[in-house]
């Protein structure tokens, strides 16, 4: 590794953990996140020449702090105010280094208000990707397809409306909390998804969005020890990341559950997210992400798609719908009553739903289980159905495929 | 950190006081804007409030190269229209979110959430 990759892959451990506490230390969201830029352009400097210091995220906070000092008093002096600052600026000597572990960890506080819910949601995902996942703009602009100019602006009105319209940086009190967390929770699940259904941009790109996810909900975890969702939320994760890679085939076409290769998928997160979900159901709160993560369990621990317990999976998905009442559920439960008792029970199900006329997942199962119970007429109508709605490339591949089927012979 | 609450709501559906309103259903109304008033004043947040006339009887000034224009009605025709306004000091957005959440305009209209900018916030007359 180069000595500017090494600085890098540093930086991105670091940067959220080091911003959450330059933010505690100054109250200031922006000073903090300009000052650890200053940060690391000296750090890209000094490393290469003196070697990586012992501890480089203490390295990182020292600097960063003497270089907010730095700008604050240029700006004090600017507004010819320098008084205030004369006492501050002294407790900070050269070349003091403070321990880590020392730092109060203050991501928790960081990511309620890169979440606060009078962000725009495209602000609080790409916020959080910045700040807490130290990517890049660049890398944020490319993940979500924008220009870079585009995500910087928009990463620069959110941190501008987190100070002038005095969004606070702490983690919410209880009446607050719980819709808080939600919010917070939806946020990695976002970016989960859009690395990992989204078929545009960069595979690269995608993957890392998928484990940064991870990542964030390995750090929330940890900081909300007592959250069943947190938990939950990892857990469903790990769990839909173990088949990431059986998910598109060579031709980059979609791969249904049912004609995954199975015996790729990977093990060793399995049985980690398994773990994570067990220790969430023993806080006995359930919630949505629970339930979802012990769908996915059901699936990851069926060897064949024939051995999978559909009739607890239908289960599941009924007690899902009353959670969270929605479409995509009720879809869902469908096709599990499908496996569970027949096609033609599902079919019934499905036609119950209503309003489902532009709803691209309710097509998909309705041609999916017209073909299963072999109405080819009107399982290609449904597939040319959901061609029509198709946003996605490699789901375009897979539809287009089974259409033809129902064409053949 | 001083805030302005701006209150929208479509005029159509503000209760309007006609010879039919009941009594009491006047006073469950006044009761409301008037429990507000007192626990925003307790809480030592009040700063300043103003209620609006309707939008009908608003007039529109521009002046464009030296020349005033003066039109009828407000200066946008939207759907929900703005009815008056709180200035409150609270301590963070969070603060001025719940008290936005205590306006009886927000269950049939909404409440727009500004801070006061530099100047403002530290003007003693808000």
């Amino acid at each position: 590794m180069t000595a500017a990759a090494q600085i890098e892959t540093t930086f991105r451990e670091e940067h959220g953990r080091v911003l959450a506490a330059l933010i505690t230390h100054f109250g200031d969201f922006t000073l903090a996140e300009d000052a650890l830029q200053d940060a690391l352009v000296e750090a890209l400097t000094r490393w290469p020449l003196d070697g990586a210091p012992r501890n480089p995220g203490a390295w990182l906070t020292t600097v960063a702090k003497r270089r907010a000092i730095y700008r604050l008093r240029r700006s004090a002096i600017q507004e010819r105010n320098a008084v205030i600052l004369e006492a501050d600026a002294t407790d900070e000597q050269d070349g003091e280094e403070i321990e880590m572990d020392s730092i109060p960890d203050d991501r928790l506080k960081l990511m309620f208000t890169c979440c606060h819910p009078s962000l725009a949601m495209e602000a609080q995902v790409a916020l959080t990707l910045h700040t807490l996942g130290g990517l890049s703009t660049q890398d944020v602009a490319r993940a979500f397809l924008v220009p870079v100019t585009t995500m910087a602006q928009r990463l620069a009105r959110a941190r501008n409306k987190i100070r002038n319209a005095g969004i606070p940086y702490r983690v919410p009190p209880d009446d607050l909390l719980p819709e808080r967390l939600d919010a917070l929770l939806r946020v990695i699940y976002l970016i989960f998804n859009e690395g990992y259904v989204a078929t545009s941009g960069d595979k690269l790109t995608r993957n890392d969005l998928c484990a940064e996810a991870i990542r964030l909900a390995q750090v929330l975890v940890n900081l909300m020890t007592g959250s069943a969702e947190a938990r939950g939320l990892l857990a469903l994760l790990l769990l839909h990341d173990s088949r990431r890679e059986t998910r598109l085939n060579a031709a980059g076409e979609l791969v249904l559950l049912d004609e995954q290769d199975r015996t790729r998928w990977d093990r060793a997160k399995i049985s980690e997210g398994i773990a994570i979900l067990d220790d969430a159901l023993l806080l006995r709160a359930p919630g949505v992400y629970q339930v979802q993560a012990a769908i996915s369990a059901l699936h990851a621990e069926a060897d064949t798609p024939e051995a999978t317990d559909w009739p607890q999976i239908a289960m599941l998905y009924g007690t899902l719908a009353k959670m969270m009442p929605s479409s995509v559920v009720e879809v869902n439960r469908a096709v599990a009553i499908a496996m569970a008792q027949s096609p033609a029970d599902g079919l019934a199900l499905l036609y119950r739903i209503r309003d489902m006329e532009d709803f691209y997942p309710y097509h998909v199962a309705r041609a999916d289980l017209l073909r299963r119970t072999n109405q080819r007429e009107a399982a290609a109508d449904a597939y040319q159905r959901a061609l029509a709605l198709c946003g996605n490339s490699a789901e375009h591949a897979y539809l287009q495929r089974r259409f033809d089927e129902m064409n053949r012979a | 950190m001083k805030y302005m609450l701006l209150m929208y709501a479509n005029e159509a559906r503000v209760p309007q006081y006609t010879p039919e309103t009941t009594p009491e259903e006047y006073q469950a109304t006044a009761k409301a804007w008037y429990a507000f008033e007192t626990e925003a004043k307790a809480a030592g947040v009040w700063l300043s409030f103003n209620g609006l006339t309707s939008v009908t009887d608003a007039t529109s000034v521009q002046v464009r190269d030296g020349k005033t224009l003066i039109t009828d009605g407000p200066f946008a025709e939207t759907h929900e229209q703005l009815g008056g306004y709180y200035v409150l000091d609270c301590k963070d957005l969070d603060e001025a979110l719940a008290w936005a959440s205590k306006i009886p305009i927000a269950q049939y209209g909404t409440v727009e959430v500004r801070p006061l900018n530099k100047w403002s916030q530290q003007s003693q007359n808000p």
